[in-house]
């Protein structure tokens, strides 16, 4: 491959994302050939190809072929909307992890604060604390981005104040100060509904407002359905992507900046990088707050798309979901954080599934497998159940083989590269005294 | 003399253990200014006092006129004062040029915005960063090197790349804390070459801590000696070799630590 030239490697890669993407249109049920499209994304990244031929790759992959696709199975593009959300947050949380390595346990208390921002006055919600106001709340549509902006914001701030009081405690005790923070939200979530109900409590907060579908007439020109129930989806996909696309190039500027140098740094040797003249305190909260504010625009949005939030849906396994995408893409790495925002979500909410029911499908039928009928199987063994496990299991899998993550940043890759190449040349040399 | 560092009656405690005491310090200006004794004499506890890594319990360190004890280290890197350290502490994986661009750190004007935005004056700043990142690595004898991670250079090139590093903050005071340590003669005597360059081409003042005999008495303009924290005696290094106290000092340590070696 690597002999071939850039323009066959470009033909290559073209064939396979038309190929791919006309088997998922073709099957649109078809698993595998789901997974095999996204992985035209890979194949786009990994190989050298020119820089303006992967831009159109990836247009192509994700704002045509995708959206066509999508309108078959409304459910890949749930999908991807959902892959993109947490890709955003990965990329959040990969700042303050990956770059800064000050390790967030509560990081999903950042969504929150994001989700209830949008969700408390862009519903009736508002109206329980303030009764009166009922020429304001709840606000109309297209304040939900205005909404993204304070929600942004919002996170940001907390960010900040978490910050404060924390960043005097290192390692071990930064996570267990934030994971505590995060736990704290979602009580708070939980319990302010008394005296005055401001999150609903458990039962949570519907129905949250949505953007105005203030293209529906341009739309409707192009003769495609005007139906809400058909644009939402789409329109949401583009919004998360829009996000997506701000995030990776914030995440770029900072890690290139002399910002990602200090964080790094920070990382690497606090000691140090304070006797280089780096300001601890404001460094670590800026890595807070950008982190942070990538999650309270993502918060915002999912309210929106759910109509509905609780706070179920900020527990900590979701902070822990969201380390693992980290971790399992390759710290401190873009490309790695949006790999593994991608596989744990698609592992999650497909892969799993399909094998559920591909496994309850043959127990039915009574299919047996080296002469053990399936039909013998407890009816507990499900895989969908036990996605946290397959999780752990992938997780310790890759802390034994590949710590790196499967994209690690070009500095890691860098780093193990070079021990190899002087372990190999001891080997030559038959080791040095 | 007024002097670039003034230490007054500067002592640091360790629980009951004092390792500076009272000790008064006079750093003259261009002046490359080592500071010995046995292990354990409070030359490292100075540095760390100097840097503001330690607080002082008693005492004042005035820099330039300016009292600097208390002050957090990074406030103090940006008034001029920058040390090495003894086990070097590079940003192990992060290349070369990285580490002397993260000592340019103080410099950089551009705000978290310019970053964002990637203003025009943020890609020149930047771009001016590299420059002298490059010139830096040049000056140090670590040219076309820049893309190496500093984990991964031999041990001499690390200790080089930390002087960069420190260079890149732009000090006034340099502190090294024993830089030829772990250096074969050859290495040592260019280390030398190189310290006396700091000084006389770039006018940076040099305080430092060393081991190699050899080394103190021959680049030194003054020579400090410590003993349990307490200055036992000072001045140019002919002077402190024939002083009966640190002959004492040294070899009567290695009495009462049963004659090591």
């Amino acid at each position: 491959m690597r002999s071939s030239s850039p323009t066959l490697r470009a033909a290559l890669v073209a064939a396979y994302v038309v190929g791919t993407g006309a088997l998922v249109a073709a099957v649109p049920r078809s698993l595998p050939a789901f997974l095999l499209f996204m992985a035209s994304m890979l194949l786009v990244y990994r190989l050298e190809v020119p820089p303006r031929f992967r831009a159109a790759a990836v247009f192509a992959i994700l704002v045509v072929i995708m959206p066509v696709v999508g309108t078959s199975n409304t459910f890949y593009l749930e999908v991807a909307t959902q892959v993109g959300i947490f890709v955003a947050l990965a990329l959040g949380l990969n700042i303050v992890v990956g770059l800064a390595g000050l390790l967030d346990l509560g990081y999903v208390a950042f969504y929150a604060v994001g989700a209830y921002a949008w969700a408390i006055f862009g519903s009736p919600q508002a109206l329980k604390i303030w009764p009166a106001a009922t020429a304001i709340f709840p606000l109309p549509g297209w304040w939900f981005f205005p909404f993204l902006l304070v929600a942004v914001a919002l996170a940001a701030l907390t960010g900040v104040l978490l910050g404060l009081p924390v960043l005097r405690v290192r390692g071990d005790y930064l996570a267990i100060v934030t994971l505590g923070f995060g736990e704290v939200i979602r009580v708070l979530a939980n319990n302010l509904d008394k005296p005055v109900n401001i999150t609903n409590g458990p039962i949570g907060i519907t129905p949250v407002g949505r953007p105005p579908l203030f293209f529906a007439p341009v739309v409707a020109r192009l003769g495609v359905s005007t139906e809400p129930a058909f644009l939402y989806p789409l329109y949401f996909y583009f919004l998360v992507m829009v996000i997506v696309l701000v995030v990776i190039l914030v995440t770029q500027r900072f890690k290139d900046s002399h910002i990602g140098r200090a964080w790094e740094a920070i990382r690497e040797d606090e000691a140090a990088a304070v006797a280089m003249g780096i300001p601890l305190v404001p460094m670590k909260l800026l890595a807070f707050a950008a982190g942070a504010s990538f999650a309270g625009a993502m918060g915002a949005l999912f309210g929106a798309k759910q109509l509905f939030i609780n706070p179920e849906s900020f527990t900590f396994m979701e902070s822990i979901g969201v380390l693992a995408m980290v971790i399992l893409g390759g710290m401190g790495s873009i490309p790695g954080a949006i790999l593994g925002a991608s596989a744990v979500t698609i592992l999650n909410l497909q892969v799993l599934k399909q094998l559920s029911l591909t496994l309850n499908a043959w127990k039915s039928a009574g299919v047996s497998i080296l002469g053990f009928n399936l039909a013998d199987l407890p009816t507990q063994l499900e895989p969908a159940k036990y996605e946290r496990m397959v999780f752990g299991v992938i997780l310790i899998a890759m802390m034994i083989f590949r710590q790196q993550g499967i994209l690690p940043s070009a500095r890691r890759r860098m780093e193990i590269e070079e021990a190899r190449a002087a372990a190999a040349e001891q080997v030559v040399t038959g080791g040095s005294s | 003399m007024a002097g670039l560092l003034v230490v007054q009656g500067l002592t640091k405690r360790f629980g009951g253990l004092v390792a500076v005491n009272a000790l008064d310090l006079v750093v003259a200006e261009h002046a490359i200014h080592s500071v010995i004794g046995p292990n354990g004499a409070g030359k490292t506890t100075l540095f760390n006092c100097v840097t503001g890594f330690y607080q002082p319990e008693e005492g004042r360190i005035l820099f330039r006129g300016e009292p600097i004890e208390g002050l957090r280290p990074d406030r103090i890197c940006r008034l001029g004062i920058t040390r090495t350290y003894q086990n070097i502490r590079l940003f192990a994986n992060m290349t070369a040029r990285q580490n002397v661009l993260l000592g340019q750190h103080v410099h950089l004007r551009s705000t978290w915005v310019g970053a964002i935005v990637a203003s025009r004056f943020t890609r020149q700043e930047e771009l001016q960063a590299h420059r002298e990142a490059e010139r830096l690595l040049a000056f140090v004898g670590l040219r076309g090197k820049g893309g190496v991670l500093a984990r991964n250079l031999p041990y001499g090139d690390q200790r080089r790349l930390e002087v960069a590093r420190a260079l890149a903050t732009r000090p006034v005071f340099l502190l090294l804390d024993e830089p030829t340590a772990g250096m074969n003669p050859r290495e040592t005597h260019d280390m030398m070459d190189f310290i006396r360059r700091l000084r006389d081409d770039l006018g940076i003042t040099i305080g430092l801590i060393e081991h190699q005999m050899r080394v103190v008495m021959t680049i030194s303009d003054r020579v400090t000696v410590l003993d349990y924290g307490t200055k036992i005696s000072e001045g140019t290094p002919r002077e402190v070799q024939g002083d009966p106290r640190v002959i004492e000092a040294y070899l009567g340590s290695r009495r009462a630590s049963g004659g090591d070696r």
